[in-house]
């Protein structure tokens, strides 16, 4: 079971490097999200893997899941959704505004072509 | 007397406090406002003066409150005779300049600025001399150099002004820095950074390897400070200022912080061969060089700014020497100097203000024109030539008998030669500034007719010449006891103070008279030697500055440019690497202890699962390209995180996720709305394996932390089991997850939803600015390229199932809310829901038809929201309890079974509101991007509408 969860943690993290280190706005985007669901799994991890626990206080129950990843990671969600929330504003405005959704300026991609627009 | 000390704080605050007064004074006019500006520093004198019996009696004041002891850094403030002599001057001088400002500024500059930025510096000038902490000591002296950049560039409008600041800030600034390091070594040296301890650590200090160091960076600050060369050319530059400011920064205040700070660490600092080397030589050095080009300056101020500049490093000469009998002449020579060379800047600016110039070539004869300006000039100038009876001579020739007997380097005589020479020179500008500006011949050719102003503006320095007058004729009635009190703060003794005028045929004597006359000779010759001067070439240190300046500047960008490109994926890629090179290096550093923990087994359900976020992932990365299948496999992988969640005893995070993944989903799809369907194929097959490597490396290393943390327990006992055994006994809840949430950790919460509020108005702003630019433009005429739409944007059904479902997702929001405490749930999860049941109208009904039933702004939402978690928190004061503190109890009425009511309900509740602000403000950000589009709105429910469409006469829609 840990070499599964552990395994998906690593997964996600290559595939959400591997789209963070695109050209494209859009792709770097869905890689930031790959790499929350990472984090996020990899913080709930740090409280070990439970099965069948009761997370809820009970009478004569002794052991429960760790609650304290678990409250940050429930933050970390909510936050984490502004963020991308952010980005993804960032990226259509600057799409919007010059017809472009590459992420770098710069000697790698061509010179943006002055516009109409962006000459207003 | 404990009494005088609480005194202290009010001292040093006051200045600050009424600089909030003349900006909003200045409406009710020009005196009211210096009115207002001056009353502070009357009553921080007034207070002074009740502190000053103590203190002349001997005695050290002090007052402290601790601030951040952890660092060392604390409220304490301390007045001995050195703290007592440098206020009394700052405010006592700083209040004659409040009333010849009022004059001298002119109904076009904007007074309530002027007054606003003085007594800023005023207050941080006031709070250096108080110190008792070092550290406080630093965070005032900053301050000044940040007071006095406002200053110097009050004439915004004057390139001159303005470069003149910079320059300051930038000499003076860089003087700080170093000297917040050698404040740090030295504070740790003696182990406190209170002035009190460090001064009784001498041995220790001087004893340290560190001392040299600490030496020179203190005395860095210092030197820039008070002009020392080779830092001295900001001050000239610095006269761009109004008079005012250069009157009280260069006679009694900022200038003399540098001297002030020598003085005050001359105890623990002074007396070691590197102090006399240093401090010494640098102080003759300036004295002389500055005196020389002071007499060749045919600018009035630029003129007193050499002076000032050669004067301070008389004193810092004097200090430098090291012994008592030096350092009592230098703290007599700073209140001789502050009286006599404010007086003459006030002056200066008189003839500058009346006669319109203050170019000496172009003046002259002004004495039957001006008299009374002409008699304060005239003895405030004889003053600083150092001629009897009047207070600049007592110091100069005391400041002769020192140098004689010291030795410098070479014979015996040399200091004592060139210290006459500086003498000399001396002489010969001060004597210039009278014969060249006020006697000669009447002129015709002013640029304006020059007379004596009004008794406002030669009030003040009329007041500091009878200073100069009295200090000069009854030097012990007048300032014998402040120098004693002063100069035993600087030397940790009882000096002796002892001020007499005729001491002899002492070599003093003979020097002063080779002053004297040698300094008549030099003026008689000025003419020859001005165009000597004038035809010698000289380094021109502002050229100089702007060079290093400029080629500062192109170095810094240089730098930025080289290591940031522009290239995003570049900068992702070094990241990436260096975070696992860190974790490389961390793993290679250390062993690894062995498994403490059992795997547990794996049961069909979670191997499905993993399979599926396996395959998911792998086709996401594989299939990118397609934009929309993207989304959809991440909605897979989303989907399955939520499933682990549950698997894995988490409740909470399972609901929260899923929640999350509604919207974050629907945010994508309205953003792809407008951006390309595709991702083209750009990078090289070489770059591509590139990132897949650090991809693939990076996911290993991933994996592998992961597998060893889960494998062991925790080294350390978790504060998990603090929470389990008080949630319920002090929160009053039995979900722990949300007890943490609003209470334990109730503070992060806090913070948690004011960043997602800031995060939904970012979003808000960043919308309103693409569609006002022209992202907004090309949106309106933008058609084609759009996914062929279906017919009928608002189906029917749709429709009717989410107005039925709409009061039923409120409720479940409402019941997962009310829950939360004892049961999974809560505001975020509530939020969330809430939200979803209001996207479900905007998508089903339509954007017009949703909004324009909805009552309140999300803007409004968020605000209330984090209004209330703030009230709920303060609320907590009133108890008498820590910030966010919550309290819960029972309430039972008789139909309805007992309920428990807890504080943290409310801060969910604030919770709750900013989440569901937050998310609907995004999405109607984005929203608004598609009817900005053009597309078209409904006003109807729905598209097709059988009410109408069935009608016979009606077309269809």
């Amino acid at each position: 079971m840990e070499l599964l969860f552990a395994s998906a943690i690593g997964l996600l993290t290559a595939g959400g490097l591997y789209l963070v280190l695109r050209l494209r706005s859009f792709p770097v985007i869905i890689g930031i999200s790959l790499l929350s669901y990472a984090v996020n799994l990899f913080l709930f991890g740090t409280g070990r893997l439970v099965v069948d626990m009761p997370p809820i206080l009970q009478k004569g129950v002794e052991t429960y899941t760790d609650p304290l990843p678990q409250a940050l990671v429930l933050t970390a969600i909510v936050i984490s959704f502004g963020m991308t929330a952010v980005v993804v504003m960032l990226a259509l405005g600057s799409f919007l505004s010059s017809r472009e959704d590459t992420v770098n300026i710069g000697p790698e991609t061509p010179p943006e072509q002055p516009t109409q627009e962006n000459e207003a | 007397m404990d009494n005088a000390a609480g005194f202290l704080p009010i001292i040093a605050a006051l200045p600050f406090l009424g600089a909030l007064f003349p900006g909003l004074m200045i409406q009710a006019g020009r005196n009211t406002c210096a009115a207002f500006t001056a009353a502070p520093t009357i009553l921080a004198l007034t207070l002074l003066l009740l502190c000053a019996p103590a203190v002349m009696r001997g005695e050290v004041l002090t007052f402290g409150i601790n601030w951040l002891p952890s660092l060392g850094l604390n409220v304490n403030f301390m007045l001995d005779g050195l703290g007592l002599l440098f206020a009394g001057m700052i405010l006592g001088i700083g209040l004659l300049i409040i009333l010849y400002a009022r004059f001298y500024l002119s109904r076009e500059d904007p007074m309530g600025q002027f007054y606003t930025y003085l007594l800023l510096f005023q207050g941080a000038m006031v709070g250096i001399v108080l110190s008792d902490n070092i550290l406080l000591l630093l965070i005032f002296w900053e301050l000044t150099s940040l007071s006095s950049f406002l200053l110097i560039g009050y004439w915004k409008h004057l390139p001159e002004g303005r470069q003149g600041a910079r320059m300051a800030l930038t000499v003076t600034g860089l003087g700080g820095l170093a000297m917040i390091a050698g404040m740090l070594i030295l504070g740790n040296i003696a182990g406190s950074y209170d002035l009190s301890v460090i001064l009784t650590q001498k041995e220790a200090i001087q004893a340290s390897p560190m001392y040299l160091p600490a030496l020179i960076l203190i005395l860095m600050g210092c030197f820039t400070k008070s002009a020392q060369f080779p830092f001295h050319f900001w001050l000239p530059h610095a006269m761009a200022a109004p008079t005012p400011v250069s009157a009280y920064l260069h006679s009694a205040t900022m200038v003399k912080a540098g001297l002030f700070l020598m003085a005050r660490m001359w105890p623990v600092l002074a007396g070691t061969p590197e102090w006399f080397w240093i401090v010494a030589s640098t102080g003759l050095i300036t004295m002389v060089m500055a005196a020389k080009i002071a007499l060749f300056k045919d600018d009035l101020k630029a003129l007193l700014a050499f002076s000032t500049v050669s004067h301070l490093g008389l004193i810092t000469m004097l200090l430098g020497l090291g012994t008592k009998a030096a350092a009592v002449v230098a703290v007599f020579h700073i209140i001789n100097h502050a009286t006599f060379k404010a007086a003459l800047f006030m002056t200066a600016g008189i003839v500058d203000h009346e006669a319109h110039t203050r170019d000496i070539k172009r003046l002259g004869g002004l004495r039957h024109l001006m008299p009374i300006t002409f008699t304060i000039a005239t003895i405030a100038a004889l003053s600083m030539a150092g001629i009897p009876p009047f207070n600049g001579f007592l110091s100069k020739e005391l400041m002769l008998e020192e140098v004689a007997h010291t030795h410098w380097i070479g014979p015996h005589w040399l200091m004592g030669a060139v210290a006459t020479v500086g003498a000399l020179f001396s002489v010969a500008y001060s004597f210039r500034y009278i014969a060249h500006v006020f006697l000669g011949p009447k002129r015709s050719d002013y640029p304006a007719k020059p007379h004596d102003p009004g008794f406002g503006m030669w009030a003040a320095p009329a007041f500091l010449t009878v200073l100069v007058i009295l200090i000069g004729v009854m030097p012990m009635t007048f300032a014998g006891d402040l120098v004693r009190v002063a100069a035993q703060a600087v030397t940790q003794a009882e000096p002796y103070v002892n001020i007499y005028h005729w001491h002899g045929l002492v070599p003093a004597f003979w020097m002063s008279v080779i002053a004297v006359i040698g300094g008549a000779i030099l003026l008689r010759l000025h003419a020859p030697l001005m165009t000597m001067w004038n035809a010698t070439p000289r380094p021109e240190a502002k050229v100089m500055f702007d060079a290093v300046t400029r080629a500062a500047t192109a170095l810094s960008r240089a730098v930025t440019d080289g290591v940031h490109n522009g290239a995003l994926t570049r900068n992702g890629a070094i990241f990436a690497v260096a975070v696992i090179g860190a974790g490389v290096l961390g793993y290679l550093g250390g062993g690894m202890a062995a498994p403490t923990r059992e795997m547990l087994p794996v049961t069909v359900l979670p191997a499905i699962g993993w399979l599926l976020l396996v395959l998911a992932t792998i086709c996401l990365v594989a299939f990118h390209r397609n934009r929309f299948l993207a989304l959809v496999l991440m909605g897979i992988v989303g989907l399955i995180v939520s499933m682990g969640f549950v698997y894995l005893s988490a409740p909470d995070l399972a609901l929260t996720q899923i929640s999350v993944e509604v919207v974050t989903i629907i945010l994508l799809l309205l953003a792809l709305n407008f951006l390309p369907r595709e991702t083209p194929v750009e990078s090289s097959v070489a770059r591509r394996m590139r990132d897949a490597g650090i991809a693939v490396i990076g996911g290993v290393a991933v994996a592998g932390l992961t597998y060893a943390i889960l494998l062991r327990d925790f080294a350390a006992e978790s504060i998990s089991v603090f929470h389990l055994a008080n949630s319920y006994k002090g929160g009053g809840g039995t979900n722990v997850v949300n007890v943490i949430l609003v209470d334990f950790r109730g503070f992060d919460t806090y913070g948690e939803i004011i960043v997602l509020g800031i995060a939904a108005l970012v979003i808000f702003a960043l919308t309103e600015t693409v569609l006002k630019g022209p992202g907004g433009r090309w949106l309106s005429q933008w058609k084609a390229d759009r996914y062929a739409e279906a017919g009928d944007r608002h189906p029917l059904m749709m429709v009717v199932a989410t107005r039925v479902m709409m009061p039923i997702a409120l409720m479940v929001g409402a019941y997962i809310f009310l829950r939360g405490h004892n049961q999974p749930g809560g505001g975020f999860i509530a939020g969330l829901i809430v939200a979803i049941a209001f996207l479900m109208q905007y998508m089903a009904s339509g954007f017009a038809w949703a909004e324009a039933r909805q009552r309140v702004t999300y803007h409004a939402t968020i605000g209330v929201g984090v209004l209330i978690a703030s009230v709920t928190g303060i609320g907590a004061w009133l108890a008498g309890r820590p910030f966010l503190t919550s309290d819960y109890g029972y309430l039972h009425f008789p139909p309805i079974e007992e309920f428990e009511w807890a504080t943290a309900m409310a801060f969910d509740t604030g919770v709750f509101l900013t989440v569901v602000g937050a998310v609907m403000l995004a999405l109607n950000s984005l929203s608004s991007m598609a009817r900005r589009s053009g597309e078209t709105v409904n006003i109807m429910p729905m598209d097709i509408n059988p009410a109408l469409n069935d009608a016979p006469d009606e077309k269809e829609a």
